[in-house]
């Protein structure tokens, strides 16, 4: 479908071209990593100093929605799989894959690890990880659906496109493999997202911004009770 | 990494919240969770050690013995505690596997007693981490080896080895010589005979001084021609009827003439046969004589007679790129001097470097350090050149020698430690690649059972409690994973398969028929399978009823389609089908020994009676594809794979979950 994203400015076109130039000349070409020969096995041995400690209880208490022994059942879990405290992408993305052996998760572990990582410094700490679970577990339906919204959201500029969609859905559609039945088809998330958008798109400006997601979800039975579905998860 | 997955459950199942505004059908129901307790304390009392540990970190692998509900026959009332009378020191590995995930073996422990302690727990040491998981392997493969040699030894001891057929036991006299005096007199004769022949080769071409009748000196090869010649027979006739024989004896043949000792022993013997063919012409012996030379192969026969020749050429087969290189950067620097030395003395009179190639020759012998001095330089260039080329000759090959030397060494003991680490790291990765997916593949048991439950309702009269025993398969983590991949699969409208088209069958009415007209297959195919598992014990009862040496499963089809008019064959049946009814029984045991332990998890009174249906639910759909129209004897064939296939899936299952979660 056509981007009718609204607030193109012109600016950006000249922006984009300048940035084109640039690359161009080797001076300005951004660093690489350091050839292999100066990449030596001491290198291996130096200590992490990468190490992150959350909040206090009490803060984080005020903060979510969960109980005191909720944290420290999800703290424990946590500082055993990353004892550093934080998630990088990699770490996150083989986790998540434990769940789904049989297919490729890694594009939606990455869509939801944008979704985590909300100050976007490449990790999600302790308290990004507890603040987005207390929203999908226990906030209000309006603020799971924002928060579904916003993980659909790939650029975060408050509506979702086809293409965005598209990409979410072959993410899903990853999950589950190669062997199902039926097989799957090439147009399926296509068709899929086909389905979505119709539902959704009220005003049938080819985006689904937000007011019309909320509205069609609270609309829509099965998706109401769907969202209560993980509420005792923890 | 398996320890942290269950604690990751709970926000893989939030994360779940992005399928569902997208998915079309609603989600199923979430596994309710009666018993959610806060998390405690245990205390595993190990010998008078006590550890203490969340209960969470046991639950983390479900298939054990700490994280199902096996250990609580353990529990001691008195102290509240869960008491082992087993070794403390090995207990705490245990337990650190289940609070960090990674399986550690202790070096000075004892092998075997490690594997027992493994064993009790039901934790299978494919799960050792790549830190101390080839020390493992190399001590239990040692362990191995000793067991058995002593029983190998104590298998010669006995000496009942089985008859073999006169071709296999001669290949075994070729290639062991100790296992028979006879095997042994051939080695050395054969031995004796290259020997011989060598020596015949060398002393041949000594000058045996001026015979009468004769001008000159000859060398002894013409002077006694007849006595040479016998011996040259001789000498040949051997090897050619050993190779005959070896021939005769090799299991494979092809095989056997492809290998590199055969080609040694044809090379060996054809001059000889050449030579009596081909006739005394001119132009051809020329020819002859350089056939002669490859007599001197023989001496590459005694490689079977010497462990050290093999390992030798084994070793430089190894070290072929090592020596590749050597040859390769010599070569360079050979023809870089050559060349310079060439120029250098072009301008002197007399220079016996005429051309570049002539001038290998010498840069050759100079930087081996050899100095014939037959090519010498006259030039005051050429002597300088020639200087920087001894001098660069001694860099240039004494160096890698020795690092070829040490190389020899590394690689040849490192070859044999990579082959036999990729022969274990397959076979593991293997292993474990099955529990990784056996999580999916306990999820499509579920789904089976589940199936089954719906095909069940039509045809069973009763016992709900039995269905509903079998719909909760499993411990609260397994069930609400499981309800995790089942929204997955109701959001995009697919379903999982596992190369499995029998699992394709969705409950249609079609495919109901058909398993409601299998149902009296059920039984039959029931006892079958059961008699697959019945020992050997069973068989020689039967058969030394009726005098027949067929197995008890053959007598059984022909039951099925003729009736033996002996009426003591038709008690013996009676009593067969008393014996079958009570292995029938044991079989349903064996079947609930063989699937998971988190099923023990369902205290549950009929178990007995439920595994048993199950392991007959578990045969019946497997041997639906085989029509019933089959012979009985087609029957059995496909049973007996599938039976095994069962066993083997439901083993798998239940390795599966050791370290899938």
């Amino acid at each position: 479908g056509i981007n009718l994203k609204p607030g193109n400015q012109p600016r950006h076109s000249t922006k984009a071209l300048k940035q084109r130039f640039l690359k161009i000349l080797p001076c300005c070409r951004p660093r690489l990593v350091p050839s292999l020969s100066e990449y030596s096995i001491e290198d291996e041995f130096e200590p992490s100093t990468v190490c992150h400690r959350p909040e206090g209880l009490e803060q984080l208490q005020g903060q979510t929605k969960f109980t005191k022994k909720e944290l420290q059942v999800l703290y424990r879990g946590f500082k055993t799989e990353c004892p550093s405290g934080v998630v990088n992408e990699e770490t996150f993305k083989q986790i998540y894959s434990q769940f789904f052996p049989q297919g490729d998760s890694s594009m939606y572990a990455h869509f939801l690890f944008n979704a985590f990582d909300t100050d976007h410094n490449g990790s999600v700490s302790f308290e990004n990880f507890v603040t987005g679970l207390s929203v999908i577990l226990r906030g209000t339906i309006d603020d799971k659906l924002s928060w579904a919204f916003n993980l659909y959201d790939l650029n975060k500029d408050g509506c979702i496109t086809r293409e965005e969609m598209l990409d979410i859905m072959k993410s899903i559609y990853d999950m589950m493999g190669k062997y199902t039945y039926p097989t799957v088809r090439e147009e399926s998330p296509q068709e899929h997202v086909e389905t979505f958008f119709q539902k959704m798109d009220k005003n049938r400006d080819g985006v689904v911004t937000i007011e019309e997601f909320i509205e069609t979800c609270q609309k829509d039975e099965n998706i109401m009770k769907s969202m209560q579905l993980f509420e005792n998860v923890i | 990494m398996a320890a942290g997955v269950a604690a990751w459950l709970p926000f893989a199942r939030a994360a779940a919240i992005g399928w569902m505004p997208v998915a079309n059908c609603p989600m199923p129901l979430a596994p309710g969770d009666k018993n959610k307790k806060q998390d405690e304390l245990i205390i595993l009392n190990v010998s008078g050690r006590r550890f203490q540990t969340w209960k969470n970190t046991l639950e983390r692998f479900p298939d054990t013995l700490l994280g199902s509900t096996e250990k609580e026959f353990f529990f001691h009332e008195e102290s509240k505690e869960y008491f082992f009378d087993r070794d403390p020191d090995i207990f705490r590995n245990v337990l650190n596997f289940y609070r960090t995930g990674k399986l550690h073996y202790p070096r000075h422990e004892c092998i075997s007693a490690y594997d027992e302690e493994l064993a009790f727990f039901g934790i299978i040491p494919e799960i050792i981490g790549d830190c101390c998981y080839e020390e493992y392997k190399d001590r239990k493969r040692e362990n191995a080896e000793r067991l058995m040699d002593d029983s190998d030894s104590e298998n010669k001891a006995e000496g009942n080895l089985p008859s073999r057929t006169c071709r296999q036991t001669m290949w075994r006299a070729f290639e062991n010589p100790h296992t028979s005096t006879l095997a042994l007199v051939f080695y050395y004769v054969t031995g004796f005979f290259i020997a011989v022949s060598v020596i015949t080769n060398v002393v041949e071409t000594v000058p045996c001084g001026i015979g009468p009748g004769d001008v000159k000196d000859l060398p002894c090869g013409e002077r006694y021609v007849v006595a040479f010649f016998c011996l040259d027979t001789a000498c040949v006739m051997i090897f050619t009827v050993e190779y005959l024989l070896r021939l005769f004896a090799a299991p494979s043949r092809y095989r056997f003439m492809r290998s590199v000792m055969s080609i040694i022993d044809v090379v060996a013997i054809m001059p000889y046969y050449i030579g009596l063919v081909m006739t005394n012409n001119e132009d051809v012996s020329g020819a002859f004589v350089t056939l002669r030379v490859f007599r001197v192969f023989r001496i590459f026969k005694f490689s079977r007679h010497s462990q050290g020749l093999r390992i030798l050429g084994y070793t430089l087969k190894s070290c072929a790129s090592e020596l590749g290189f050597l040859l390769f950067s010599l070569t360079m620097a050979i023809i870089i001097f050559a060349t310079v030395m060439f120029y250098a003395e072009k301008g002197s009179t007399h220079s016996k470097f005429t051309s570049i190639p002539a001038s290998f020759w010498y840069t050759i012998v100079t930087m081996t350090t050899l100095g014939y001095g037959d090519m010498v330089p006259k030039t005051i260039a050429g002597k300088i050149f020639g200087s920087i080329c001894s001098l660069s000759g001694v860099l240039v090959i004494a160096l890698p020698v020795p690092v070829i030397v040490s190389n020899f060494s590394r690689i040849y003991h490192q070859n044999q430690r990579a082959d036999k680490r990729r022969a274990q790291k397959k076979a593991r990765l293997a292993r474990i690649k099955i529990a990784k997916t056996g999580n999916a593949n306990a999820y499509l048991q579920i789904k089976r059972n589940g199936l089954m439950n719906e095909a069940l309702e039509l045809t069973d009269s009763g016992d709900k409690e039995q269905q509903q025993s079998l719909n909760k398969p499993g411990s609260a983590v397994a069930r609400q994973h499981h309800h995790l991949l089942h929204c997955l699969e109701r959001t995009t409208g697919l379903s999982y398969l596992l190369d499995d088209p029998l699992l394709s069958i969705r409950t249609s009415a079609s495919t109901k028929n058909h398993e409601l007209l299998d149902e009296p297959v059920y039984e039959q195919n029931c006892l079958e399978g059961s008699m697959q598992n019945c020992p050997s014990t069973h068989s020689p009862s039967l058969s030394s009823e009726s005098g027949t040496t067929s197995t008890c499963c053959s007598r059984r089809s022909n039951k099925k389609s003729t009736h033996l008019p002996n009426s003591s064959v038709s008690a013996a049946h009676l009593r067969s089908m008393q014996e079958l009814s009570t292995i029938h029984i044991q079989s349903g045991e064996q079947a609930s020994f063989n699937t998971s332990r988190s099923s023990l998890n369902d205290k549950s009174e009929e178990g007995l009676r439920i595994n048993c249906k199950s392991s007959q639910i578990a045969t019946a759909i497997i041997s639906i594809p085989t029509p019933p129209g089959t012979t009985p004897e087609g029957e059995h064939q496909p049973a007996i794979p599938n039976q095994s296939n069962t066993s083997m899936e439901a083993a798998s299952c239940n390795i599966v979950k050791v370290s899938a979660l």
